[in-house]
């Protein structure tokens, strides 16, 4: 039995996911209570590579053919046995497509206790959930001896390892009879953007006045890898899809940061995006409803602040 | 969006139209002559595949299938000119538009934006999708405080049904405040039903909902009888038209007036409160379901006169002409639909009468109003200095509320 | 083929959720119960499997307020089988549901087993993969299109940004789904109430309801919500300044 955190290392075609990075942060926090070290666990089939930049103490790694893509049961399988033998404090998931297909599992059958939608830890080693679409957040004692934790991103900024953490090589146990195979993959399509899936919006409404600025919200919004979208005016303006319209009768959209660019925030509109993690507005007129939803806000002109804040972005970003 | 639905057999079909013939005045549709008005006076005839006229003549020939393939009785928005305008008195809106689109609900062909409305009416009692235990909440503020018959049991002379646009639309809450203070100052003894009070649910049955409708109707009925008053008012002309002409079939009959009829009763009380000039032009939109399907012209027009400084003007459709704002039959709820198969809104030719007519004030008296016009100025050239107001909002300000 | 569906029903964030006085759990007394929106994609995936390929689908509930008008509705969109689980639901978690749904479910014997991905006030695990293991069955999760091939399922699974992947998975299997490949079907009220009167309920005593999940919560709490805007203030280069910092705070940037 030991303190150490455990991270179920997550990696799809060849690239560590973000959630990793912020798992391993958010298990330094919680190693600072427990007293143990972090421990990367990575799966996979000659995937060493991976562990070079995991800010980890040390890497467990298992290697065998029926891990080379994830499949949730060759994972549990694979996980069941090293979580038993070892004993961690905590094994930490991410709450995603990936985690989410193991975690559960592996607590039903090995008995452990599994905490999920876990966004960070207290000083004391606390979980703090977030849960009920974010409007309510639950804390309580990490089950003890061991507890499986999914976490969601944004509890941790992702960190990278500044020196290649040290790789033990577990023998892997047998995973026959998996019920559970990978035909192929299927790429994004990216000419059709589907804005619902982007975590950085800039949002233009009719305070962008005039077909020929949507460029300036455009060039802000690649600046910020995000896309551009739309309350209704602009839309039926024509000036841009209606794949790019938020609102009663367009996307809802849930991003990380919706930057509301001249929009007076009518009911309609706001239906499509009051589930954004921040929203930022951008209206001259200091009584536009939408400073009643958003969390910052500005009274400047968006054709003063736009080109400023794409360079200042793109330089921050060192390009 | 394509209706997959299995063909109606010709027998199917005349089934269908049979039944059309058993509702009240339904016998007239044996009478059309094809004539082709309704169709023309329809505000989106000119795309609909199938305008009333058309689907008539499909009954006949039975080949109603061929209508239920189609989708465009969508862009129906229950204004009821075609009825108004029939020849032969065919209550075509009722007897044809909104059955084909109960065809369609019962297949479960809706557009989203409408299907929405409708669960969350069934779960919320509203299509706006709120608490109903918020539905009393603009009250705040008030003094004297609004009685809200649930928490005081007082009886009152009037209960004023509120409706979902009035009491939970934010552009609406200024409205719907006016109001319950030009009560009070004229000393109306009144109460609301608040969280109690449940859709009217007209809207809902003209977009196809009968059954929903009806489920309305029983429990805002059940909601009346707990009370004592002698009358109810309503803000909005669309519980107004259910009140009046549809719930007393369903056993829930009381004497019920639009507040612009209230209101005209006691002109005389109200002349002497009307102190502040409102110095405009103002055009007076006929909502359809005041106006036109329940024939009340006059007395919201006599409200505004009685403004000092307000000169009325006329639209080039007016009375029972008048053309609608588009919210009316699930419009409200079909704006994305409609506007994808039109790319243009009813409100928007509203708002140009407006501008033509000279007005500075586009006066309403239903709800649905101020945020589709309002919505529709801003995409109106001249149209950036048109105010909309509700009639209530107009004596409010006049009378310093 | 024989799909059954479970489902949960979860707090109505329409509501506004408070916390009762032990400070650790949420007020019953305001709250009203809706069903998980993914279970809802989950029963239409399955009734559109039925359409596609014949069978049969039970859907199964724990009972709750609302849960019966819920199941006569599924009912109206095609469900054959309607089943209630009875008992004290009060202070459940997923795991003891899961054991529950599981008894349920074995009984039924289904080809396959269709739940929503996750619901948005689990926190001891969802549903999907608890359930699995109790039935011995695989789970994939976050499946957005289900094709039935023999004596397996190809599964459509997501992964953030847009990554899909095309899972083989032998039956009988447990999917955690994400979205039906077509929204939620409407039904006419007329038709629901036609279906009350001629659709039975299937009610069952649950067992296993007091399985410990031990995941305990000591304290419940609102975040902290603002009521107007934080105004940022100073030139067009202050206000980018401070934009950059609460977009890399976001963790957007």
């Amino acid at each position: 039995m030991s303190q150490d955190i455990f991270v179920v290392v997550e990696h799809l075609r060849g690239q560590v996911a973000d959630i990793s990075h912020v798992m391993l942060a958010g298990a330094r926090a919680l190693s600072q209570t427990s007293g143990g070290g972090v421990v990367a666990v990575l799966l996979g089939k000659d995937a060493q590579s991976l562990a070079a930049n995991l800010a980890a103490d040390r890497v467990l790694y298992v290697d065998s053919p029926a891990l080379a893509e994830f499949t949730p049961d060759a994972y549990q399988l694979a996980l069941a046995g090293l979580i038993q033998a070892q004993s961690p404090r905590a094994v930490l998931f991410g709450h995603t497509s990936v985690g989410m297909d193991v975690a559960g599992g592996l607590s039903a059958k090995l008995g452990i206790p599994v905490v999920s939608s876990c966004r960070s830890f207290t000083a004391d080693g606390k979980f703090v959930c977030q849960i009920c679409g974010g409007k309510i957040m639950a804390e309580g004692d990490l089950p003890a001896p061991t507890a499986l934790v999914t976490m969601l991103a944004g509890g941790y900024k992702a960190e990278v390892g500044n020196q290649p953490p040290a790789v033990e090589a577990v023998p892997a146990p047998a995973l026959d009879a998996l019920r559970i195979s990978i035909k192929q993959y299927i790429e994004p399509d990216t000419s059709d953007v589907d804005i619902s899936k982007e975590p950085m919006l800039v949002a233009i409404g009719r305070g962008i006045q005039n077909k020929d600025n949507i460029e300036l919200a455009t060039e802000l919004a690649e600046a910020l890898g995000g896309q551009v979208c739309a309350s209704r005016p602009v839309v039926d303006q024509g000036w841009l899809p209606t794949t790019r319209l938020v609102g009663k009768s367009g996307k809802r959209v849930k991003p990380k940061v919706y930057l509301a660019l001249g929009i007076s925030g009518a009911p309609e509109h706001v239906e499509g995006m009051d589930g954004s993690d921040i929203i930022v507005a951008v209206n001259t007129d200091p009584n536009a409803p939408i400073f009643n939803v958003a969390k910052y806000g500005t009274t400047m002109d968006l054709l003063d602040l736009a080109p400023i804040l794409a360079e200042r972005v793109r330089s921050a970003k060192g390009g | 969006m394509e209706v997959t639905l299995s063909p109606l057999s010709p027998s199917q079909s005349k089934t269908f139209f049979n039944s059309l013939l058993d509702l009240k005045e339904g016998e007239r549709l044996r009478t059309c002559l094809q004539c082709g008005t309704c169709s023309g006076v329809c505000p989106f005839g000119y795309i609909m595949k199938f305008p009333p006229g058309k689907i008539i003549g499909a009954l006949r020939a039975e080949i109603f299938d061929y209508v239920l393939k189609t989708d465009t009785v969508w862009m129906c928005i229950s204004c009821n000119a075609c009825t108004a305008f029939c020849p032969s008195n065919i209550p075509i809106t009722e007897a044809v538009m909104t059955r084909t689109k109960e065809e369609l609900l019962l297949a479960g062909n809706v557009p989203t934006e409408l299907q929405s409305a409708l669960e969350n009416t069934q779960r919320y009692g509203n299509p706006l999708g709120e608490s109903p235990r918020k539905r009393a909440d603009w009250t705040a503020g008030i003094q004297p405080e609004v009685n809200i018959l649930g928490k005081t049991r007082q009886p009152v002379d009037v209960l004023w049904y509120v409706g979902d646009y009035a009491s939970y639309h934010s552009r609406m809450k200024s409205a719907t405040q006016a109001l319950a203070k030009v009560l009070n100052a004229l000393g109306v003894k009144f109460g609301i039903l608040g969280p109690e009070e449940f859709s009217d649910g007209d809207s809902q049955r003209l977009a196809g909902e009968r059954g929903l409708f009806e489920m309305m109707a029983q429990k805002n009925g059940q909601a009346f009888r707990k009370y004592k008053f002698n009358e109810i008012i309503t803000t909005d002309p669309h519980a107004f038209n259910a009140l009046k002409n549809g719930y007393p079939a369903l056993g829930v009959e009381y004497p019920v007036k639009h507040y612009t009829q209230f209101l005209a009763e006691r002109i005389e009380q109200l002349k002497p409160m009307l102190k502040n000039e409102v110095k405009a032009k103002v055009a007076y939109h006929d909502p359809c379901y005041l106006g036109r399907v329940n024939g009340v012209f006059d007395q919201p027009r006599d409200l505004l006169t009685a403004i000092p400084g307000v000169e009325l003007v006329e639209m080039s459709h007016q009375r029972l002409n008048s053309l609608c704002c588009g919210g009316g039959g699930g419009g409200m709820w079909l704006d994305g639909f409609q506007w994808e198969k039109a790319h243009t809104r009813v409100s928007e030719w509203r708002v140009r009468e407006a501008v033509a007519a000279g007005a500075d004030i586009l006066a309403v008296a239903c709800p649905y109003e101020p945020p589709r016009f309002e919505d529709a100025a801003k995409n109106v050239p001249n149209a950036g200095t048109l105010k909309v107001r509700e009639i209530a909002e107009l004596l409010a300000e006049s009378m310093s509320l | 083929m024989k799909i059954a569906v479970p489902v949960k029903f979860v707090p109505d964030l329409v509501e506004e959720l408070t916390i009762d006085s032990s400070g650790a759990a949420l007020d019953t007394a305001w709250l009203r119960l809706i069903i998980n929106e993914f279970d809802d994609h989950a029963v239409e995936q399955a009734v559109i499997l039925k359409e596609r390929g014949g069978g049969e689908v039970a859907v199964l509930s724990a009972e709750a307020d609302g849960v019966d008008d819920f199941l006569f509705t599924t009912a109206a969109k095609g469900a054959d089988k309607l089943v209630k689980l009875t008992g004290d639901f009060s202070a459940v978690n997923n795991h003891a549901l899961g054991k529950a749904f599981a008894e349920a479910i074995k009984t039924i014997q289904p080809d396959l087993v269709l739940t929503g991905v996750q619901a948005h006030n689990d926190l001891d695990g969802s549903l999907g993969p608890l359930l699995a293991e109790y039935l011995g069955m695989p789970f994939v999760g976050y499946v957005s299109g289900v094709t039935v091939s023999g004596d397996k399922v190809i599964a459509r699974k997501e992964y953030s940004g847009g990554l899909v992947a095309e899972v083989e998975v032998k039956l009988p299997a447990v999917l955690g789904i994400q979205a039906s490949e077509t929204p939620p079907r409407y039904v006419a009220y007329s038709k629901i109430r036609q279906v009350m009167g001629t659709a039975k309920i299937d009610e069952q005593a649950a067992e296993g309801l007091d399985a410990a999940s031990g995941v305990t919560v000591s304290r419940m709490f609102q975040p902290e919500s603002a009521e107007r805007a934080a105004m940022l203030e100073g030139s067009p280069e202050d206000v980018s300044d401070k934009l950059i910092g609460i977009f890399k705070e976001a963790g957007a940037l």
